[in-house]
């Protein structure tokens, strides 16, 4: 093993990724007089140059309403609204159009399939098969299902380095499974899970699958066909695109069979005050006017992201968190949280003797932007017994030199209260 | 620009490394728990009020070096002095850390440490989370603790 680490840390850097960095034009500034170290990648990336003005060229050239609209206007934003789409299918390798619906984030996306599933499928006694390292957003919406609906949450515990214990999960199946929703990767942890095998075992029993991809297509390659996962949800803002705009995968003969989420606008075929028919998906799914600049916004950045190989920057990021891993660990009285054998970009830790806030406070007065608290990940927490972590988080622009300024200010920050 | 000088003193530190009266009260008469969600710290302090005097007082948590010597040393500003004292205690040190228009200068004695803390808005929460939880435990009606 410490072959192939010393392989990877010797590896250089390409220098299209030191190029990349100047494509951020936020991350050329100053926080308390040092240069800024943004290592908060888990909670939202920064946005390339090109990001921002495809969402300023759409206000400022055709900002209109899409859909139906006869004028040019119209027919320009929802070119490039059902294009974006087309973009987001074509990045994750989706196999229609249809199945890719524009939602707020993966919150959202969850709290949909949650909303439209439950009413659909859920009665009482049935079972919904979640994970220890999930997110709050894919614990309280499957947690508001089970309430309304008599259902039942079980969890998959995780072991002490933080990977997903496959045993236990295989034995939590019994004929009241409904559904598993679990995540791709970690954002307390930065563990992987092995999603594929997870759905394998999830479809063996006749279970849908949904994935909560938040932290995990920014930092590798995602093909929900491969997958074979029956959703899949993600945020545009974790992965270079603006606030406000996320996607939601699903299969389209689960997308034909659910119910409609809100209703409104845009979501109908006929209306009348007898009966009223929905549209087809992804329509039936989109009440109301669009986040539009944001579903644009979001097409550009995966272009970006496409640009740049998703392989090139999973090495890159892997050659990252190891190096920063490697530093980190020669902290006397620094902690790892969440040692899994496949990870991605998230270093969690902890520190003897300074609570993760202050840490975070002294980082920022040294430039550096890390997380610290629960992660919204509060079960985590319980099972490794501390209050919070600190969390370090890498994105493509980030370098060696952001990693080494962490370490410093870890040092600092522990020297500062040695006394 | 804030100076971290100004917030971690070493009077911070020899709080958040030996906090004192940090113990449960056998006895109490009155408890309350505090918690910042935003941060995970948890908070219990522990009084015994007789004839409306602060005759002891303690807690219990985990926190960041900010909330648990805040919390320390609160213990120690309010003990042995009446309830309406450690009411109005808490009013002028929340000033001290939140309000720009109070002065510099106060008269708070120890806990003018912490007047640091109004120069980074992120922490205040910590400074005054053991002070919520005093307020609420002075507030609440008498509970035993043994019944906990």
């Amino acid at each position: 093993m410490s072959a192939v680490r010393e392989k990877i840390l010797e590896r250089p850097e390409t220098p299209d990724f030191a190029c990349l960095r100047a494509d951020f034009p936020i991350l050329n500034q100053q926080v308390h007089g040092k240069p800024l170290v943004y290592l908060d990648n888990a909670a939202t990336t920064q946005k390339p140059a090109e990001v921002i003005e495809a969402e300023r060229r759409y206000y400022l050239e055709y900002n209109s309403n899409t859909h139906r609209g006869v004028h040019t206007l119209a027919d320009r934003a929802t070119e490039a609204y059902e294009g974006a789409r087309e973009k987001v299918r074509g990045f994750i390798n989706a196999a229609h159009i249809n199945e890719i619906v524009f939602v707020r984030g993966t919150t959202e996306a969850i709290n949909l399939v949650a909303h439209c599933f439950g009413r659909a499928f859920l009665r009482e006694g049935d079972e919904i098969i979640v994970s220890e390292m999930e997110h709050h957003s894919n614990i309280v919406p499957w947690q508001l299902a089970c309430e309304q609906h008599g259902a039942v949450l079980k969890v998959v515990p995780i072991d002490d380095a933080g990977e997903f214990e496959f045993e236990n999960y295989d034995r939590l199946f019994t004929p009241r499974t409904r559904l598993v929703a679990v995540t791709h990767v970690s954002n307390a942890l930065g563990t992987i899970t092995p999603a594929r095998r997870i759905v394998e075992r999830a479809h063996a029993a006749g279970v849908p699958v949904l994935l909560d991809g938040a932290q995990a297509v920014a930092h590798g390659r995602v093909d929900v066909q491969y997958l074979d996962c029956d959703f899949y949800a993600f945020s545009g803002h974790k992965i270079y695109a603006p606030t406000g705009i996320g996607v939601l995968y699903g299969k389209s003969e689960w997308l034909e069979r659910l119910p409609p989420y809100q209703g409104g606008g845009q979501m109908i075929r006929t209306v009348s005050f007898e009966k009223t028919e929905y549209a087809p998906s992804p329509q039936k799914y989109e009440a109301g006017t669009a986040h539009i600049a944001g579903a644009i916004g979001l097409g550009v950045a995966l272009d970006y992201v496409s640009r740049t190989g998703l392989d090139a920057i999973a090495s890159h990021e892997a050659g990252l968190l190891d190096y920063a891993t490697q530093r980190a660990r020669e902290i006397g009285g620094l902690r790892v949280i969440g040692t899994a054998k496949e990870k991605a970009g998230i270093l969690s830790f902890v520190l003897d003797g300074v609570h993760p806030h202050d840490i975070a406070t002294i980082l920022d007065h040294h430039g550096v932007a890390v997380r610290a608290g629960h992660h919204c990940a509060m079960p985590v927490m319980q099972r490794y017994e501390v209050p919070a972590t600190a969390r370090a988080s890498f994105a493509l622009y980030n370098n060696r030199a952001d990693a080494d300024a962490l370490v410093e200010a870890i040092r600092a920050a522990k020297e500062m209260f040695k006394r | 620009m804030s100076d971290l000088r100004d917030l971690y003193q070493e009077v911070i530190f020899d709080h958040y490394k030996h906090p004192r009266n940090f113990h449960r009260i056998e006895g109490a008469d009155r408890v309350a728990e505090g918690y910042n969600p935003l941060c995970g710290d948890t908070i219990k302090v522990f009084l015994k009020v007789e004839n409306g005097i602060v005759a002891d007082v303690g807690f219990e948590g985990c926190g960041c070096a900010i909330s648990t010597a805040s919390a320390s040393l609160m213990t120690e500003a309010v003990k042995g002095r009446t309830v309406a004292e450690a009411e109005r205690l808490f009013g002028e040190f929340h000033a001290m850390i939140t309000d720009p228009k109070e002065p510099a200068h106060h008269d708070l004695g120890k806990l003018e440490v912490l007047c640091g803390v109004k120069e980074f808005p992120t922490r205040v929460k910590c400074a005054t989370l053991a002070w919520h939880t005093l307020h609420n435990a002075l507030e609440g009606k008498a509970e035993p603790v043994s019944t906990e």
